[in-house]
């Protein structure tokens, strides 16, 4: 951004520096208030993380996939999802009018936060979203401190 | 055919009309394909029971209307890389097609809807007699 900024011509400069400023002031905007703008274009699947107390919980969306065809690993540390998404074989004399929807071999490795109990990790696949719920480990979970009285 | 990679790229949908329903709309992932016989639409709605899709064929317009379950993750986000919210999309469908013979099926968030053409639209053979 600093180094580009010196060869664009002034007129365009000052346009692409306020588009900048612009883009900031959105995003400050849209934290403050709340709504996280998701980073585009991620490597499939998608991936929404979040947790709650006792669990995290790590949803994807896998519109197509059999239950058979995902295989989900979890060590204390890591979590990966892996599969195949195949579509149905077409029919032969087939025209194509529009082919949007995506097929072939799919691989994500996501850092867990903090350390789960990898015995109890729970998933299900619902309507093509997967929902794969970690419990935390003990030591992970939140604790209450009491206060003494001196 | 050449097939596609896996990609995403949820296309927010970016119309001056306004929506009664508030929240992203995303325009779905499609397939359409043509046999002899019948026209066969697919799309990507994760997230969408069955009771809450609409299509619907008005004067050629076909609209695939998916309304998603729920909006949100349990408890409380701490990475996000897509959006919740309804999908929606529009085409238009020559009058080839038999439209009271259309049907649909939802299959793990994939919605398959046929749409088969009418008689008069498929192609006859002419025999020719010696």
């Amino acid at each position: 951004m600093a180094i580009t900024r010196f060869f664009q011509p002034t007129g365009y400069n000052r346009l692409y520096q306020y588009d900048l400023l612009q883009n900031e002031m959105n995003r400050l905007f849209d934290s403050f208030f709340g709504r996280q703008t998701p980073v585009k274009r991620t490597t499939f699947p998608a991936l929404n993380v979040s947790q709650d107390n006792d669990h995290l919980y790590v949803n994807a969306e896998l519109p197509g996939i059999e239950v058979k065809d995902i295989e989900i690993n979890v060590d204390a540390e890591t979590l990966q999802i892996k599969g195949e998404r195949k579509l149905e074989e077409a029919e032969k004399n087939v025209r194509y009018h529009r082919q949007e929807r995506g097929s072939g071999i799919f691989n994500r490795t996501i850092q867990l936060p903090f350390p789960v109990n990898t015995e109890k990790v729970s998933a299900e696949i619902n309507l093509g979203v997967l929902t794969i719920t970690l419990p935390k480990a003990d030591e992970a979970k939140p604790r209450k401190i009491n206060v003494k009285t001196a | 055919m050449a097939e596609k990679e896996l990609t995403v790229d949820k296309k927010e949908v970016q119309s001056p009309q306004e929506f009664t329903r508030e929240g992203p709309f995303f325009t779905p992932d499609v397939d359409i394909q043509e046999t002899e016989e019948q026209l066969t639409l697919i799309a990507d709605i994760p997230g969408v029971k069955k009771e809450n899709v609409d299509i619907d064929l008005n004067e050629n317009t076909l609209t695939i209307n998916a309304q998603v379950e729920k909006t949100g993750l349990p408890g409380t986000a701490l990475y996000k890389e897509y959006d919740y919210g309804d999908y929606k999309r529009s085409f238009t469908v020559s009058n080839i097609i038999d439209q009271s013979k259309i049907s649909a099926e939802l299959k793990n968030g994939v919605l398959t809807v046929v749409l088969p053409k009418a008689e008069t639209a498929k192609p006859r053979k002419i025999e020719i007699r010696s």
